[in-house]
């Protein structure tokens, strides 16, 4: 999993969870539904991968509980990436 | 009309197929996978949701292992195709319809070795024939879990563990009984299933697909068709996870959508009594068949080893004649003839002539049933 673009401590704001299909998009948005976080399917922002998928974007504060979630649930995860403002 | 061809394919459908369909065109309407906004996720979300329905039905092990195709066909093809070759042994049976057989006799011309194990003229396999069959090379066993000529239901279980335990892959042609007979992956020892969306799990025509299990070997399992996916559009190689490798173009979501519906309109009323139904009406059928003179009724005769798909002969009388004349006259639908499957008929006894089927589905009656037993009676009486 590539969590390099994460900066250490970020703690407001939201991050992406970048998935490698959009069946494990969904698959991943009702994981997290389960799990009563709040999420949402959007497409991939460009600088981080030229997929025409969608990622999944959570509460930065969710981050922990969202990846454990998801990790008991064997979704496979690409990457973590922190959004800016923008996003 | 009295529709008796529900082994060709399901009808009617129960409402919630339709209604999902018009939902999905009316409402939704976009590509799933192919970008991001809400309608193409809402239709993601209708695939996922189909995929996870027929993992469901079929104990597969992960709905992702769930690979959406046209139908049965090209899912067997996909199968066979893309994972055997030159120098491996499959075995199967001789009630195989020619999904499973043509692809297996090309294979056998491009080097495959095929064994078919021959049933007996009731249409039965002995699993104790496929153990006697196998060889160090021994890749796969294809069988036909429910015959589509005479209902026969093959052991499948016995025969997975005697896969399992020669390290061989067990693929099964769920065809006629998904839906309609419990089949589980995990249970019987399923490797890949194969099953169609528009006969016993009522969805729409175009649908079906092929559930992967964890035993296959993804590193050599070629798809049959690449192409775009939606994942890893950076790369000009296929990617090597499912259900992607498999699901090139944009896929059925409108029969998904209505298969959806059927899986769960069958879970909700559960295999075992759809199965419960079909089995009194079938024997109420062959043992009324049985009744009347002139009448040959193919297959063991016993509803509990069979699916409800019936066949049979009227002395005297062609079967492309008797199934012109119960349409006309008595408005009852059927199908005669080989039914795509050379091999079972050869193995009942039946070839090149061919059988009446009935096929009877989840909203057939008792009346019904009657009716067409009143109908061959007189077809009968005529033609001795």
């Amino acid at each position: 999993m590539n969590t390099t673009e994460l900066p250490v401590g970020f703690g407001a704001g939201q991050v992406v969870i970048l998935v490698y299909s959009t069946s494990r998009a969904i698959r991943a948005e009702k994981v997290l539904f389960q799990a009563g976080i709040e999420c949402k399917l959007i497409p991939v922002p460009r600088h981080l991968s030229s997929n025409c998928g969608v990622c999944v974007r959570i509460q930065s504060a969710d981050q922990q509980a969202a990846l454990s979630a998801l990790e008991r649930a064997r979704v496979e995860i690409e990457g973590v990436h922190a959004l800016a403002e923008a996003w | 009309m009295i529709y008796l061809d529900n082994a060709a394919t399901s009808w009617p459908k129960p409402p919630e197929v339709a209604r999902a369909v018009v939902h999905f065109l009316e409402q939704v309407g976009a590509n799933p996978g192919r970008a991001g906004h809400r309608r193409a996720v809402e239709a993601g979300r209708i695939v996922y949701d189909a995929r996870e329905a027929v993992a469901e039905l079929f104990g597969a092990p992960d709905p992702l292992r769930v690979v959406f195709g046209l139908n049965v066909t090209e899912a067997l093809n996909l199968a066979l195709r893309g994972l055997l070759r030159p120098g491996d042994h499959v075995i199967t049976s001789s009630i195989e319809h020619n999904s499973v057989m043509r692809p297996l006799r090309a294979l056998e011309r491009e080097g495959i070795d095929l064994t078919v194990v021959r049933c007996s003229p009731q249409g039965f396999l002995d699993p104790q024939d496929v153990a006697w069959a196998l060889r160090p090379n021994t890749a796969l066993i294809a069988l036909n879990h429910a015959s589509n000529v005479v209902g026969s239901v093959q052991p499948v279980a016995e025969v997975g563990r005697i896969a399992r335990r020669h390290g061989a892959l067990f693929l099964v042609d769920a065809a006629q009984s998904g839906g309609a007979y419990p089949l589980d992956m995990q249970a019987d020892a399923v490797d890949l299933l194969a099953f169609t969306g528009h006969k016993s799990l009522y969805g729409p025509m175009g649908t079906g697909g092929l559930i992967v299990g964890e035993r296959v070997p993804s590193e050599r399992f070629e798809p049959l068709v690449m192409g775009g996916t939606g994942s890893l559009s950076e790369h000009e190689e296929q990617p090597d996870f499912l259900p992607d490798r498999f699901e090139s173009g944009t896929p059925n979501v409108v029969g998904l959508a209505g298969l959806e519906a059927g899986v769960r309109w069958v879970l909700a009323r559960g295999v075992a009594s759809i199965r419960r139904e079909e089995q009194g009406l079938t024997q109420r059928l062959m043992d009324g068949l049985r009744a009347i003179p002139g009448v040959t009724l193919y297959g063991g005769g016993d509803a509990a080893c069979q699916v409800a798909v019936v066949g049979f002969n009227i002395a005297g009388m062609s079967p492309s004649e008797a199934g012109l004349r119960l349409d006309e006259e008595y408005g009852i639908l059927c199908r005669v003839g080989l039914h795509c499957s050379p091999a079972a008929h050869r193995t009942i006894g039946t070839f090149p002539d061919g059988t009446i089927r009935f096929a009877l589905g989840a909203f057939t009656t008792v009346e019904e049933v009657d009716a067409a037993l009143a109908a061959v009676e007189d077809l009968a009486g005529e033609a001795r």
